[in-house]
């Protein structure tokens, strides 16, 4: 039972934390893009702007909503919803920390340990694509849908690369379980010290999947509009951009899990902490690490160009998936003359 | 009732509505999501079973992938009630009565055939066993449709390098 109502908590928890980031993610953005174009930003909302998404979540739950004439009402209303859904689901399997105790039993910082937890993630990245599509599509306006269609032919080309490039990964852990991934990285290096050309494709491939810049031509707007949320207003528009922040979130998590050692840091246990202090700090950790991807999108999005569609479509196919399969093939070979294959 | 048996009855009524409404609905955009919703409670009923890769492959590849170029498609025709066109009085009887005879082989055949003993071995459709016996007792088959997969993605490559005139 108490494992119930710890579970309960963390997943209030995760969900709790999982908006207040994507929250300040608003905040953060237009100061990093503020400094990086000489400006000040939002600073009129409390002290430094900081109350500046509460206003903005008031200004857009608070407009008048529009769901356009000949438009599939259910399907509109249904597209946002979506996007959100798999934004938030992707948290459940991440590993935030290590195991605490309470009252003498052991809990572990991850909502759920599936040993699919890879795969899992792919699914429900996969999935995320048709909250964008049925809600460009719905909206009955051309550009709605050009920029649907463009989400929808980006997400899958860049998925074969980021599959294939975890593959390599998946090869040297011998596992799927993040927490099994994550707990490796205790000794010796992270992940990526190994997967370098592994990491930089799936960061790559992640810009491309949470449609941020130099990647977002599903929203381009000098082209498109607002792409698939031109015909969206208050809080349904509301939902569609918090998604992109929580997926990019989400995203940092995972790359941090997965090839930047998660929650731990060197020389972790020399610290001679108690395992509940190690574990707090480890969350920190964790954070800050994320925070610092979090901050590595926005620098992308404020200093780099967008895409053409067709050079977008050439970097997927052409160079992404046949250097992540000469990964598999170059990490398969180390692992032969390694000795390292079972 | 226990939970498993609540799940399965659930999974499957939303199965068979859905796959129905796949057929019933005037609108493509709306079969192809009816049909995703399918996949869906198809995938549950692979969770039920313990084959979880399957169900998470089932997924990524069906409703992930081949959906939504499926999708990208129908969304392409932009089909209206009014522009589409009637069928013919002929082609609905030919295809009715095909409809039927493949209900009836279909009845027929699984009314005859054996079902498999449920419950032997319960982690048959974990990654870990199911690597074990592709590595081990359908290694060829399994190499052979790899190198199938592998040709076909060079080809898709080789035509995406190609200059068309």
């Amino acid at each position: 039972m108490t494992i119930l109502i710890f579970k309960i908590i963390l997943v209030l928890a995760v969900f709790g934390i999982t908006m207040l980031v994507a929250m300040y993610s608003t905040w953060a953005e237009r100061k990093v893009s503020a400094v990086m174009q000489d400006r000040v930003g939002p600073n009129r909302a409390g002290p430094l702007g900081l109350l500046q998404p509460v206003a903005d979540g008031i200004k857009m739950f608070t407009k008048e909503e529009l769901i356009p004439e000949g438009s599939n009402r259910w399907l509109f209303i249904l597209g946002p919803g979506i996007a959100m859904l798999t934004a938030l689901l992707t948290g459940a399997v991440i590993p935030w920390g290590g195991d605490v105790s309470i009252g003498g039993e052991v809990f572990a910082l991850q909502i759920t340990d599936i040993n699919i937890g890879i795969l899992y993630l792919f699914g429900v990245v996969s999935v995320g694509v048709y909250g964008i599509m049925i809600g460009g599509w719905a909206s009955n306006n051309k550009y709605s849908l050009l920029g649907a269609l463009r989400a929808s032919s980006q997400m899958i080309s860049y998925e074969v690369a980021m599959g294939l490039s975890i593959i390599s990964l998946v090869m040297m852990t011998g596992s799927l379980s993040l927490r099994e991934i994550v707990a490796q990285q205790d000794s010796g290096f992270a992940n990526v010290a190994y997967q370098p050309i592994a990491f930089l494709i799936f960061l790559i491939c992640a810009f491309a999947e949470t449609n941020r810049a130099p990647f977002d031509l599903p929203e381009c707007e000098t082209e498109l509009i607002g792409g698939y949320h031109t015909e969206y207003s208050s809080m349904k528009l509301g939902l569609f951009l918090f998604a992109e922040y929580i997926n990019m979130f989400i995203s940092s998590a995972i790359m941090v899990s997965l090839f930047w050692g998660g929650y731990n840091f060197p020389f972790q246990h020399e610290l001679g902490l108690s395992a509940n202090a190690l574990a707090s700090v480890q969350t920190v950790v964790f954070f800050g690490k994320v925070f610092f991807f979090i901050f590595f999108f926005m620098w992308v999005r404020w200093t780099l160009p967008r895409f053409r569609y067709d050079q977008l479509m050439n970097l997927g196919w052409k160079v992404l998936l046949p250097l992540s399969l000469l990964n598999i093939f170059v990490t398969g070979v180390v692992m032969y003359l390694n000795g390292s294959l079972k | 009732m226990p939970i498993s048996e609540i799940l399965f009855w659930f999974l499957s009524v939303t199965a068979v509505v859905c796959a129905m409404l796949v057929i019933a609905s005037k609108n493509a955009v709306h079969s192809a999501l009816f049909l995703i919703m399918t996949f869906f409670a198809i995938a549950g009923h692979y969770f039920l079973l313990n084959a979880q890769f399957l169900a998470a492959v089932h997924i990524i590849v069906y409703a992930g992938a081949i959906m939504v170029l499926f999708l990208y498609a129908v969304m392409m025709l932009n089909l209206h009630k009014d522009a589409e066109p009637g069928k013919r009085p002929l082609f609905k009887i030919a295809a009715t009565i095909s409809a039927g005879l493949l209900l009836l082989t279909l009845t027929v055949a699984l009314k005859h055939s054996e079902t498999a003993p449920v419950g032997t071995n319960l982690n048959i459709g974990t990654v870990e066993s199911l690597g074990q016996s592709l590595f081990n007792e359908f290694l060829l088959p399994f190499e052979i449709s790899a190198l199938l997969f592998l040709s076909a993605m060079v080809g898709a490559v080789y035509l995406s390098k190609k200059q068309l005139s």
